[in-house]
């Protein structure tokens, strides 16, 4: 028996519908009991080498393998899938659509059924993982009764069951609220405790990852490990920069205050991090230099609602109310709070998607109430979070031009405008591509671009950069910023706090279907009684502030924000 | 959101049933159904049936979309029986007493109008008993069930999955029909049947593509926890059998067994009250 669970000996990986390998050179070893992070930007490889470790590749995709991978010593090549299944547990992205079982006790049992487990050992087993993941009671439970932490855990213990020794984790933290995440961090580690496994953890979100201790890091890009390291090491070095992988926010602000990172510092964990008194200084001495930015226009209203109420029918409760929002033209905020709180809801009802049963819409004076969902769409465009959801066509420019068509619009003035809209969104060179040929950032584009075609004066975005890497993030919000400052009105629905505080003027935190605070970004992340009750997480700027000596961390963290809008961002 | 028709989680002792019990009671059940056309056995089943959704605490309103579907069916399927044979029944009773002084190709006889009466009759004697089923069985006892009676378990287990996935895939239909709306798709009645018809499709391609996005995952996650290993495997929802899955069995063999008799004593499918 080898020492070593996974053993990538100068291993190479090509798909066989591509030209280029997607691993080169890859020498990775993971111990028992180790906690590891992958990090990488999208396409550096990382799904790849988890799929590598799962088995999933070669079974279900097939490629070319060079060197060698060993799995608790034997060569992966000579197992199948199963075999693997039972060292190397797996807990997928998408923690809903990997739910097999009709109820809780029958996803935790899945294996063990398939395992030809019996009946009263299986229910025992069940019991007992049900009972370390504090699941006791859900037992009964379908899928969709959970909420997001409760699906994370049931998928954990879907693996736990089968004794693996290796927990693989692929972008556990891709479709929770921040608050959730912290949790299934914590799950995480108390799981490595207890069992003693090792630990894989996928993921591009450093930040959120660090927020309890893990061994090593690596990352990856363009198909190549850059480093193996601790994530002391890691943070003081240049390499994250270089990958386009996002640095934890309060290292970004010591480095604008000047401050050098080295290891001994701890920049792993702010809690851990060690400042010098002179550290301390550059700190605050930044903070007191930043200029404000003030925009002293005075703006016109644009969307006004008053007191909206919408319940769902055959549901007891209300989803929305009392909603009172105003917004003003050419403002780019946020719409935040728990799954569920009502966000989606209270944009379909702007939209006309959904009949409120009381109150008012008016837009730019007119009462909504009058315009059918076709009308609302000309003023209001709505993006889907998933861009699969929204295409129809087979070629971009096809895509684009539909609502135009279906609006009985001339085709002269239809190739017009849809290439205008599609110089805009950067994709004119590639009207006549099949849209299958994008990538998921590109796809969002094109969605993006056929609602822009109706020249709406505002434009509502569900979750714009859900499980996008830095890069892909970066661009698609900045291309959002050229749209608002091209005059229109960006109103996003998001779990993402790095998007709130970067981007958005102003956010509207829902809670249990009405709105529990209306104020700017940086109040409200630095608002313990908020943040706790919208599933937030207070950022870490502010633990800095504090840990700094700054009185006001709400100013401070507006002061960091305002420095990267006028000095970094621009460049990116 | 409306639900077509789909499990419904109760507490009734037709739940209680285990999932083989039910299954080999439909099949028994339809069988009989199938093989008479003896007005009083079916008459028998229609009612019994009936009897049967207030015992599965089952109610109209749950199967409301698909009676209305049925009925639309067993409407259209009469009438047009009429058109293209009404003398279909004086054949098979072999006697033709016109009714009402009408004769002539269309005119009505009793013999047409007591076979039709039949063809009724053997919905009525089906058709609820197959909701029924469908409300009260889990779709993982009903997977788990199927292999017990010899399908393969893959194949019981994607038929479990595509019957948990529609209500999933409903709400996805709305959703994506909601935003087509708002991009102009005319779905209301003010657009003609055939643009309708063609706004359809414009929903159903993203659907299709994000389900299939779905079916990756699903059969990833399946096959990473050995879904496929062995020819056999075990299922968590099995249940033993209890007193009263025997006797439904026995109940559902008997009206199969009254059925045969029956025919063999009317010495054809059809109880002939005419001769």
């Amino acid at each position: 028996m080898s020492d070593y669970i996974i053993e990538f000996k100068n291993f190479g990986f090509k798909y066989r519908a591509q030209a280029e390998p997607t691993l080169y050179n890859i020498d990775l070893k993971i111990k028992k009991g180790e906690k590891i992070l992958i990090a990488g930007p999208s396409g550096c490889g990382k799904s790849t080498l988890a799929g590598l470790m799962n088995g999933l590749i070669p079974f279900s995709y097939k490629g070319e393998m060079t060197g060698s991978l060993l799995i608790n010593g034997k060569e992966s090549r000579e197992m199948s899938i199963f075999d693997i299944s039972h060292i190397v547990g797996t807990v997928l992205q998408d923690s809903d659509a990997q739910f097999v079982g009709m109820t809780v006790a029958e996803d935790l049992a899945f294996a063990l059924e398939n395992d030809c487990v019996s009946l009263n050992e299986m229910k025992e087993r069940v019991k007992e993982v049900a009972n370390i993941l504090d699941l006791g009671t859900l037992k009964k439970h379908a899928p969709g009764e959970l909420s997001g932490g409760q699906k994370q855990r049931v998928s954990v213990g879907g693996v736990m069951v089968s004794d693996v020794d290796l927990f693989l984790f692929d972008e556990p933290l891709a479709n929770l609220d921040p608050k959730t995440g912290k949790q299934a961090i914590e799950l995480i580690d108390d799981l490595q405790k207890k069992t003693g496994a090792a630990v894989v953890i996928i993921e591009h979100r450093l930040e959120d990852v660090l927020y309890r201790p893990v061994d090593r890091v690596i990352l990856l890009n363009e198909g190549r490990i850059v480093s193996d390291t601790t994530p002391d090491e890691l943070l003081s070095s240049k390499n994250l920069e270089m990958c386009g992988v996002r640095e934890p926010l309060y290292l970004s602000a010591l480095k604008y205050a000047g401050v050098t990172i080295d290891p001994s510092m701890h920049p792993a964990s702010l809690s851990d991090l060690v400042l010098s008194a002179q550290d301390k200084d550059k700190v605050r001495l930044f903070y007191s230099q930043v200029q404000n930015i003030k925009d002293p226009s005075v703006k016109e209203e644009m969307l006004e609602v008053k007191d909206i109420s919408f319940t769902y029918e055959k549901a007891e409760k209300r989803t929305l109310n009392d909603i009172s929002v105003l917004v003003k033209k050419g403002e780019m905020l946020a719409i935040v709070g728990t799954n569920g709180a009502g966000k989606s809801t209270f944009s379909k009802v702007i939209c006309g998607m959904e009949k409120e049963d009381g109150g008012e819409i008016f837009f730019l004076g007119q009462n909504f109430a009058d315009l059918s969902i076709k009308e609302r769409a000309e003023h209001v465009g709505y993006v889907m979070q998933n861009p699969n959801q929204m295409i129809s066509k087979v070629l971009i420019f096809d895509e684009v031009a539909m609502g135009l068509r279906l609006r009985g619009v001339p085709e002269e003035e239809i190739k017009e405008r849809v290439e205008k809209a599609l110089k805009i969104c950067g994709l004119y060179k590639m009207r006549n591509w099949p849209i299958s040929a994008l990538s998921y950032g590109q796809k969002k584009r094109v969605t993006i671009c056929s609602i822009l075609v109706l020249e709406p004066e505002m434009m509502i975005l569900d979750e714009p950069t859900a499980g996008q890497d830095y890069r892909n993030y970066t661009a698609i919000m900045e291309f959002l910023k050229v749209l608002n400052e091209r005059g229109i009105t960006i109103v996003m629905i998001t779990h993402d706090m790095h998007l709130m505080l970067e981007y958005a003027d102003r956010s509207i935190v829902f809670s249990n279907g009405e709105i529990i605070a209306d104020k700017s970004c940086a109040e409200v992340l630095t608002d313990k009684e908020t943040v706790e009750r919208a599933s937030l997480k207070e950022t870490s700027l502010y633990h800095l502030a504090l840990k700094c000596g700054v009185q006001d961390g709400t100013a401070f963290v507006q002061n960091f924000i305002d420095y990267e809008r006028g000095n970094v961002r621009r460049n990116v | 959101m409306y639900n077509i028709f789909n499990y419904i989680e109760k507490r009734s002792p037709i739940h209680d049933l285990t999932g083989a019990t039910k299954l080999l009671c439909l099949l028994l059940w339809s069988l009989a159904a199938m093989t008479t056309y003896d007005t009083r056995l079916l008459a028998v089943l229609s009612v019994f049936a009936l009897v049967l959704f207030p015992i599965g605490k089952i109610k109209a309103k749950d199967v409301s979309f698909m009676i209305g579907f049925t009925v639309v069916f067993l409407v259209l399927n009469t009438v047009l029986v009429y058109l293209f044979s009404p003398h279909h029944g004086t054949e098979v009773y072999g006697t033709c007493t016109y009714l009402w002084g009408l004769s002539g190709h269309f005119a009505p006889t009793a013999e047409q109008l007591f076979y039709q009466l039949n063809y009724i009759l053997k919905y009525f004697a089906t058709i609820p008993f197959v909701l029924l089923f469908v409300c009260t069985t889990n779709p993982s006892e009903f997977a788990a069930s199927l292999n017990r009676i010899g399908v393969s378990y893959s194949v019981s287990y994607s038929v479990a999955l595509a019957l948990r996935y529609i209500p999933d895939i409903q709400k996805q239909y709305h959703e994506i029909s909601q935003a087509s709306q708002a991009r102009g798709v005319e779905l209301s009645k003010k657009a003609s049947l055939i643009n309708r018809l063609r706004s359809a499709s414009s929903i159903l391609i993203p659907l299709i593509l994000s389900s299939m996005d779905r079916i990756d995952v699903i059969s990833n996650a399946m096959q990473l926890r050995c879904f496929g290993k062995n020819k056999k495997r075990t299922w968590y929802m099995a249940r033993d059998f209890k007193p009263l899955d025997y006797i439904s069995i026995i109940v559902c063999l008997l009206l199969f067994v009254t059925s045969l008799v029956l025919t063999h004593l009317n010495g054809s499918r059809f109880y002939n009250p005419f001769i």
